[in-house]
C-alpha cells in the first residue's frame, strides 16, 4: 500500500506537467481543430530558456519561470502567425504537415545551436525530502503541483471571466458567428496560442528542475503523451485536459512502478486507443452528432 | 389500403438529446405511387429520409419494406446500415447535393453500379479474368442511364464542374444506378428556375414510366408537388398534420396554418 | 478516377484494351529506368553510395504508394505506416538469419507482408470508424505499441535490434518489387473496388447511400497498404543488414506521409516523384550535418504554405500526357 501511495505521489507530479502541456493542445484543437505537433517542442524551448536564465544569470527559478513563459508565449504566437494562419482554410492534412515541419524546425535548430547532448539544470532549488507514513515527498514535487495548480487556476479565471477568455470560447464554438458578433477572430486565436505556449514554457522549466536533464528531443514523447491526455480528458475541454494529464501521469508511473517499466509508453497509447474506441469524446468532451 | 404497401412507417419517433425531431409518424407508399412529403423548414422531412435509409435509428417505431422476391413479406429496416438498405432497393438523393466531386460523371454512376460487378479481388489487383468485360459492361450500363438523364455528353467531366441543374440530375441518375424499387428525392427542384423545374417534372415522369419506380418526394416547390404527386403527407414540427390528395391538402386548414405560421411561401 | 474513363471513352470499342497508350507509357518508363541504371552501373557512375540511395528510393516509393492508397485515395489519415513496415522487416530478418537463401528471403517478404496485412486488419477493424485526426492519432498509437513490443522481445534483439542480416535484396529485387507495387495498387485503384475507396474519400455518407460498405473497403485498402509496407520493411532489413526498433518510430511514419502529401494525395506518380526528390534531397543534405534537418523542415513548411495540394494534386503524369493526346486528336477532327 505504501508503494502505491508513493507511485501516486510521483504520478501526480508527472501528471501535473502533462496537464500543463495538454492544456495547450486542447485549447488549440478546440479553437482551430489542429493537432499542434510543435507544442511539445515549445515546451522543450521553455526548458532551455529556463536553463539559460538559471545558468547564465543570478536570477532564481521564479524569474526563470516567468521569462520562459513569456518567451514561449511569443514563440507560440509567432508560429501561429507565420506557419498556421495562412493555412487556416487549407486541408487538415496540410496544416498537420506544417505543424510537423515546425516541430522538426524547432528541434533541429535547438540541436544546431546547443548540440544533441543532454544538459543538466543547475540546482536552483534545494530539494528537501519529507516522509509521511513511509511515503517520500520531495519539495520539488510539491512545487510542481502547487505551481501547476496556480497556473491552471489562473487559466480558468482568464477563460471564464475576462473578455479575451469569453472571446476564446465564442470562437471555439463558431468562427463565423463570433466574427459577426464583432470578435476579432485572428487576435483571439493568437491569444489562445499565447496562453497555451506560456503554460508549455512553465512545464519545461518545471521538468528541468525535477528531472535535472534536458535535450532538444525531450518534447517529442511528453508532447505525444500530453496529447493523449487531452484526448483522454475530452479534446477541447480545459478541465478535461487537467484531469486527463494527471490521470495519464499516474497511470504511467503505476505501470512503471509495478514492473512494467518497459511497457509504460505502450500503456499510454493503449489507453489512448481504448478511449478512442469506447468514448471518443473523452471523459468530459461533448458528443458531436453528424449532420446529413 | 387496397394493395400491400411497398414501404410503411409505423409510429416512428426519433429524439436527439431530448428534442423530438420526428414524433409518431406513420405513413406508407404503395408500389408505383408518387407520394409527396411537404412541410415548413425544419419540420423533419429529411430526418424521415435519414430514418428510412438507416442514417439514423428511430428511438421507437417500425419501418418495413417489401421483400424483393416476395412482395407479401415485409422486412424490418430498423437497425440496418445505409448500404444494406440501398441493397434492399431504396435509393436517395440529398438536399445539399452530395456527388463525388473529384470523380467523373460516368464514374459517379459506375460507383453506384458497384453492386453489379462480378469480379474478385484478385482480378481487381491484376486486371485479369472477367475484369475488362465487366468494366465494359458497367460503362455501357452507365451510359444508358446518362442518356435517360441527358448527361451523356458530360460523361468525362468532373462532377464538381457541372452546372447546378445537371448536378441535381446526376444525383438522380446515380441513385437509379443502384437499381432501386423506391426512390427518395430530397428537394430535387431546389435552386432551379421554372424551365428547369419543368424539365425535372418530365424527367421524373419518364423514369416512372421507364423503370416503373415508386417515388417519395420532398419538395418546397408547391406547384410541382401539386402537379405530379398522387398523395401528399404534410409534416410540421415532426408531426404528421395532414394526408390526402393534392386537392385535399390545398384546402386543409391545418396545412395553411402551418405554412402561414412559417415564413415559407406556399 | 478520371484516368480510366478517359481512356475508355476514347477507345472503348477496341478489344485490345490491354495495349493502350497509358500502358505503353508505363512500360516505356520502366524499361527506361532499367536501362538507365544498367548504363550508369556499367559506366561506373553509380557507386555503392549511390546504390544505397537507389535502394532507399525504391523502399520509399513502395511505402509512399501504399500509404497513398490508404490516405490519398481512401481518405483515411494514417500515421502508423512504420509499424507495418517494422513487422515486415523483423519477419524477413528473422527468417533470413535462419535461412540465408533466396528462398528464405522470398518467404520472409511474403510472410512479413501477410503478417503486416493481418496487423492492418486487426488495427483497422476497431479504429477505422474514427475519423480524421482521431484515426491518425490512433494509428500512431498502434504503431508505437508495435515498436515497444519489438523493443522488449528477446527474439527481436530488444532495443539493439538485429544485425548481420544477409543481403539478398539486390537491385533487380528492389526495382522489380517497386514496379510490382505500383502496378498492383494502380490496378486496384482502377477497379470498382478502387472507385469505391475514392468515393469514400469524397463523401462517405453518399458512398454508403450508393450501397458501398465503407468499413469493408477501408479495411481492404488498409490491409493492402499494410502488406506492401511490410514488403518495404523486408527489403529494408535485407538491404541494410541491420534493423532496430528506433528505426520504426513515428518519425518514419511521418516521413512517408510527407512524401505522400508532397507528391499529392491521390496521385501515384506524384508519390513516385516525391519519393525520388525527397530521398535524393536528404542524401545530398547529409553532407551538411546540423543544417540538413533544418533545411528539410523549412522546405516542408514552405511547400505546404505555397502548394498545399502537393506537386501533382490528384492528377497522374499519364493523365497529362493523355490530355495532350486527346487535345491533338480533337484538332485533327476539326
Amino acid at each position: 500500500m505504501q508503494g502505491f501511495f508513493q507511485q501516486l505521489v510521483n504520478g501526480l507530479s508527472l501528471g501535473s506537467i502533462y496537464a500543463l502541456i495538454a492544456l495547450g493542445y486542447t485549447m488549440v484543437y478546440g479553437i482551430i481543430g489542429l493537432i499542434n505537433f510543435a507544442h511539445g517542442d515549445v515546451y522543450m524551448v521553455g526548458a532551455y530558456v529556463g536553463y539559460w536564465v538559471t545558468t547564465f544569470t543570478d536570477l532564481g527559478w521564479i524569474p526563470a519561470l516567468i521569462i520562459s513563459m513569456i518567451t514561449c508565449a511569443i514563440l507560440g504566437v509567432l508560429i501561429e502567425r507565420i506557419a498556421y494562419r495562412p493555412l487556416r482554410h487549407a486541408t487538415r492534412i496540410a496544416a498537420l504537415i506544417t505543424a510537423i515541419g515546425v516541430s522538426l524546425l524547432l528541434e533541429y535548430t535547438m540541436m544546431f545551436f546547443m548540440g544533441a547532448r543532454v544538459r543538466s539544470y543547475p540546482e536552483v532549488l534545494e530539494n528537501r525530502l519529507f516522509e509521511i507514513g513511509g511515503v517520500v515527498i520531495s519539495s520539488q514535487q510539491i512545487l510542481i503541483v502547487v505551481i501547476s495548480l496556480v497556473l491552471m487556476f489562473l487559466l480558468n479565471f482568464i477563460v471564464r471571466y475576462t473578455k479575451q477568455g469569453k472571446a476564446m470560447r465564442a470562437v471555439s464554438f463558431d468562427h463565423d458567428t463570433a466574427k459577426m458578433m464583432g470578435i476579432n477572430v485572428d487576435r483571439t486565436i493568437s491569444f489562445t496560442f499565447l496562453l497555451g505556449s506560456a503554460l508549455a514554457g512553465a512545464a519545461g522549466v518545471l521538468v528541468g528542475i525535477y528531472y535535472n536533464s534536458i535535450d532538444p528531443l525531450m518534447g517529442m514523447m511528453p508532447g505525444l503523451k500530453a496529447f493523449v491526455a487531452a484526448v483522454f480528458g475530452g479534446i477541447g475541454s480545459i478541465p478535461g485536459a487537467m484531469i486527463g494529464g494527471v490521470l495519464i501521469g499516474i497511470i504511467e508511473t503505476m505501470v512503471a512502478g509495478y514492473g512494467g517499466s518497459l511497457y509504460r509508453d505502450a500503456a499510454v497509447f493503449g489507453i489512448l486507443i481504448l478511449v478512442l474506441l469506447i468514448r471518443p469524446s473523452g471523459l468530459l468532451g461533448k458528443k458531436k452528432g453528424n449532420k446529413v | 389500403m387496397t394493395q400491400r404497401p411497398l414501404i410503411s412507417l409505423e409510429n416512428v419517433t426519433i429524439t436527439f438529446g431530448g428534442l423530438v425531431a420526428v414524433a409518431n409518424v406513420s405513413m406508407f407508399v404503395e408500389p408505383g405511387e408518387l407520394v409527396g412529403l411537404i412541410g415548413p423548414n425544419g419540420a423533419g422531412k429529411t430526418t424521415v429520409f435519414n430514418l428510412i435509409t438507416g442514417v439514423y435509428r428511430p428511438t421507437s417505431g417500425a419501418i418495413k419494406f417489401a421483400d424483393k422476391n416476395d412482395p407479401n413479406h415485409m422486412i424490418d429496416l430498423v437497425g440496418k446500415k445505409p448500404y444494406t438498405v440501398t441493397a434492399r432497393g431504396i435509393a436517395r438523393t440529398f438536399q445539399n447535393i452530395r456527388l463525388f466531386n473529384e470523380m467523373t460523371v460516368l464514374d459517379n454512376v459506375r460507383l453506384a453500379l458497384s453492386h453489379s460487378f462480378r469480379y474478385g479481388l484478385l482480378a481487381s489487383l491484376t486486371h485479369l479474368g472477367k475484369f475488362h468485360a465487366e468494366e465494359e459492361r458497367s460503362i455501357e450500363e452507365a451510359r444508358r442511364l446518362l442518356d435517360v438523364f441527358d448527361l451523356r455528353d458530360k460523361q468525362d467531366e468532373l462532377a464538381r464542374n457541372l452546372p447546378y441543374g445537371e448536378q441535381r440530375r446526376l444525383e438522380i441518375a446515380r441513385a437509379m444506378a443502384t437499381d432501386p424499387r423506391l426512390l427518395l428525392l430530397d428537394e430535387p427542384a431546389a435552386g432551379m428556375n421554372p424551365i428547369e423545374t419543368e424539365a425535372l417534372a418530365e424527367t421524373i415522369a419518364r423514369i416512372r414510366k421507364e423503370f416503373g419506380i415508386t417515388i417519395l418526394l420532398i419538395e418546397h416547390d408547391m406547384s410541382l408537388v401539386m402537379k405530379i404527386c398522387e398523395r401528399i403527407y404534410v409534416l410540421d414540427h415532426g408531426q404528421l398534420i395532414a394526408h390526402g390528395t393534392p386537392d385535399q391538402i390545398q384546402h386543409n386548414e391545418r396545412v395553411i396554418e402551418a405554412y402561414l405560421g412559417d415564413d415559407d411561401d406556399i | 478516377m478520371s484516368r480510366l474513363s478517359l481512356k475508355n471513352s476514347s477507345n472503348a470499342a477496341s478489344p485490345m484494351r490491354v495495349v493502350t497508350t497509358k500502358n505503353l507509357i508505363i512500360l516505356g518508363v520502366i524499361a527506361a529506368t532499367f536501362a538507365l541504371v544498367w548504363l550508369l552501373r556499367q559506366l561506373g557512375i553509380v557507386t555503392s553510395v549511390h546504390e544505397s540511395t537507389l535502394a532507399l528510393i525504391c523502399i520509399n516509393i513502395i511505402l509512399a504508394v501504399s500509404l497513398n492508397l490508404i490516405t490519398g485515395f481512401t481518405g483515411q489519415f494514417s500515421l502508423g505506416h512504420a509499424g507495418f513496415m517494422s513487422i515486415g522487416a523483423y519477419t524477413t530478418a528473422l527468417i533470413l538469419l535462419r535461412f540465408p537463401t533466396v528462398w528464405g528471403f522470398l518467404a520472409g517478404l511474403v510472410i512479413g507482408g501477410i503478417l503486416a496485412m493481418i496487423a492492418g486488419i486487426i488495427i483497422g477493424f476497431p479504429t477505422l470508424r474514427l475519423k480524421g485526426d482521431y484515426l491518425a492519432i490512433a494509428t500512431l498509437g498502434f504503431a508505437e505499441i508495435i515498436r515497444v513490443v519489438f523493443q522488449n522481445m528477446e527474439i527481436t534483439g530488444g532495443p539493439s535490434g538485429l544485425a548481420s542480416i544477409p543481403r539478398m535484396a539486390s537491385w533487380p529485387w528492389m526495382i522489380g518489387l517497386t514496379i510490382l507495387t505500383i502496378l498492383v495498387i494502380n490496378n486496384f485503384i482502377n477497379s470498382y473496388r478502387g472507385r469505391a475507396c475514392i468515393a469514400i474519400r469524397e463523401d462517405e455518407v453518399a458512398a454508403e447511400a450508393m450501397g458501398i460498405n465503407s468499413t469493408k473497403y477501408k479495411i481492404i485498402a488498409f490491409a493492402l497498404g499494410a502488406f506492401f509496407a511490410g514488403i518495404a520493411g523486408g527489403l529494408y532489413a535485407s538491404y541494410f543488414y541491420f534493423i532496430a526498433p528506433g528505426k520504426f518510430n513515428f518519425l518514419t511514419s511521418i516521413n512517408v506521409l510527407v512524401i505522400v502529401v508532397l507528391g499529392g494525395l491521390g496521385s501515384l506518380s506524384g508519390s513516385v516523384i516525391a519519393a525520388v526528390i525527397l530521398t535524393v534531397l536528404t542524401t545530398m543534405l547529409r553532407g551538411f550535418t546540423g543544417v540538413n534537418n533544418i533545411i528539410y523542415a523549412i522546405l516542408l513548411i514552405a511547400m505546404m504554405l505555397f502548394r498545399p495540394k502537393g506537386l501533382m494534386g490528384t492528377i497522374e503524369v499519364t493523365d497529362l500526357l493523355e490530355k495532350l493526346r486527346l487535345f491533338k486528336r480533337k484538332e485533327q477532327v476539326e
